[in-house]
């Protein structure tokens, strides 16, 4: 019974492995976990030329660090990562497995659980415990429920923790006694047992604004219906002073540039204020703005997830409701 | 290209909904039923593949008996033929209902199968790529274009903050395909008129030899999340609710 995390890194810029940071968020989880179960949590890296990342972990309080390495790890594919972490699962043997749920996480955890006849519980936002057992809560129906979720059957159970459900933070550091070993561990893989040729990664060249920087962002959801609506918030934007953003349907249809928009896909703002006109709040979205400072919603549903984060709200027609606050907005500016 | 794609249906977008008595699932009697987004885009990018290469786009879905308004659909957009699994999938975990779609799939043997990459409902994102493994097919994850080069393709997948990669695999292999890509497009009349001429193969789970149970995770209850911030709300007219909204943002959150 023992409690093991998979972090996750990648080649940084200089070609050097770096962490995603969303690793320790699990890390901590696992620690956490761990407590409560009265059991122990271990780290395992995967890659190539990782060493000196995994030796990073073992000042913290687990009670293994497995360094997973082999040439044909060293550029991320499904069938490497499935295979190399079977065999580790097979040698040591815990009872729940936990990932950070990024985009490499849901590429391969699904192959990897199914291979071994169980379902990982992705993108789960917290847990309890209950007989001895981890429970874990995670969103249905674009966070407008929740449901609680129990293993059944035998270990290992595999779970994915959603973008800040747990700090990073609270990561405990190791006791007096001493760090402990990198443990390394050499899967057997062939070239042929990889199918997949992963290119290198890019980026589209255009970035387009760095909403990050802005202290106040009036950002757009599908609720706006039609491009030839956008003015609507346009006009709220400019009595503000704000940065026009988007949820990602905005973008994808095209009503407003790919630059603008904030989520898991785009980019990551906390302003001091943010207004969300018609946005309902699915968890990609959220993630990307929940660390505003004040968030006002508006919108038509009152159960809308977005409620879920917002200080202040309007129940209501955008198309009504907007105008009158950017008239309220220029009165005051004026004044 | 022989293109097999996989559709859930769901309930619509908007719908409200309620926990059923039992705590276990939501009340579906009075539901709206709907095609799940990114699966009309897993249609979608077939449909295009296949007025490309030439070929066959074959609509897979498995539920109950309102499965087959989405699978009419599918047809009349321009799939050319159709399987529907007969089964209730209510709460299904996705290693139960990727068994059931692996069933159906292998004996139509197909060099590409395409689905979303999540679904609205469940929200697991996994099927596919539990398909791809049942199958034995190499796979890709939230994949923005496929692109067919001799016996392989090459996709491009989205990855976090921006950032893109291409990959190549041998064909058969599945792909799981992003929300938004392209712009999905209608049914027209001929194809709605044509679509009920297509056939449309029934299939159940015991049929196809499959159980449509999984014991591996359990549901234990479903409920409405507590607000676990308190959200101030402001009522009245429009005008008035803005005007409270200004207050509170000038004087309380001193945001403006």
């Amino acid at each position: 019974m023992s409690i093991l995390v998979v972090l996750e890194q990648r080649p940084g810029q200089d070609g050097r492995a770096e962490w995603n940071r969303m690793s320790f968020e699990t890390l901590a989880a696992a620690q956490q976990m761990a407590g409560e179960l009265n059991t122990t949590a271990s780290a395992a890296v995967i890659g190539h030329g990782i060493r000196d990342l995994a030796l990073e972990l073992t000042g913290l309080q687990l009670a293994s660090v497995y360094a997973v390495e082999h040439e044909l790890l060293r550029q991320y594919t499904a069938d490497g990562y499935a295979a190399a972490l079977r065999q580790l699962l097979e040698r040591v043997k815990p009872q729940v497995v936990l990932f950070p749920h990024t985009y490499q996480v849901r590429d391969f955890l699904p192959k990897l659980a199914a291979r071994m006849g169980r379902v990982a519980v992705s993108d789960a936002v917290s847990h309890r415990i209950d007989g001895g057992q981890v429970v874990l809560v995670r969103q249905l129906f674009q966070g407008k429920v929740n449901t609680d979720i129990r293993f059944v059957g035998d270990a290992p159970h595999f779970a994915s923790l959603q973008a800040g459900a747990y700090r990073a933070d609270r990561a405990v550091a190791g006791s007096a006694a001493g760090p402990v070993a990198v443990e390394s561990f050499a899967p057997q893989l062939e070239a042929a047992d990889i199918r997949t040729k992963p290119g290198e990664l890019f980026r589209e060249s255009e970035r387009g604004v760095d909403l990050t920087a802005a202290e106040t962002i009036v950002s757009v959801g599908r609720g706006i219906k039609e491009a030839e609506n956008i003015p609507v918030v346009e006009k709220l934007a400019h009595a503000l002073g704000a940065e026009l953003a988007a949820s990602r349907p905005i973008c994808d249809a095209g009503w407003l540039p790919m630059g603008r928009q904030v989520g898991s896909s785009g980019q990551t703002v906390a302003p001091k204020l943010y207004v969300a006109v018609g946005i309902s709040g699915a968890i990609q979205h959220l993630v990307g703005m929940k660390g505003s400072r004040t968030v006002v919603a508006i919108n038509k549903d009152a159960n809308a997830p977005i409620f879920e984060v917002a200080d202040y709200g309007i129940v209501g027609d955008l198309f009504q409701v907007v105008p009158e606050l950017t008239a309220a907005i220029e009165k005051i500016k004026k004044s | 290209m022989k293109i097999l794609v996989a559709i859930k249906q769901v309930p619509a977008r908007d719908s409200q909904l309620r926990i059923a008595g039992a705590g276990k699932w939501i009340e579906e009697a009075d539901l709206a039923y709907e095609v799940n987004e990114p699966d009309a885009y897993a249609l979608e990018a077939a449909l295009q593949l296949k007025e490309k290469h030439g070929g066959e786009v074959i609509a897979l879905s498995a539920g109950p008996a309102r499965v087959a308004q989405t699978i009419r659909e599918a047809l009349a957009k321009g799939a050319d033929r159709a399987i529907h699994i007969e089964e209730e999938m209510t709460s299904l975990d996705p290693l139960a209902a990727a068994r059931l779609l692996a069933a159906a799939v292998k004996s139509e043997a197909p060099d590409l199968v395409l689905t979303g990459l999540q679904s609205d409902d469940l929200g697991y994102g996994q099927t596919g790529a539990i398909l791809a493994e049942l199958l034995g097919l190499p796979h890709a994850t939230i994949v923005m274009q496929v692109e067919k080069v001799d016996g392989a393709i090459r996709v491009k997948r989205e990855m976090e903050d921006g950032w893109f990669q291409h990959v190549e695999m041998p064909l058969p292999a599945l792909l799981t395909i992003q929300s938004g890509i392209s712009k999905l497009r209608y049914a027209t009349l001929m194809g709605i008129k044509r679509a009920k001429t297509k056939e449309v193969k029934r299939l159940t789970a015991a049929g196809l030899g499959v159980s449509a149970e999984s014991a591996s995770v359990a549901l234990d209850r479903i409920y409405v999340p507590e607000h676990s911030k308190h959200t101030q709300l402001f009522g009245g007219t429009p005008q008035e609710a803005a005007a409270q909204l200004v207050e509170k943002l000038r004087f309380e959150a001193r945001v403006l």
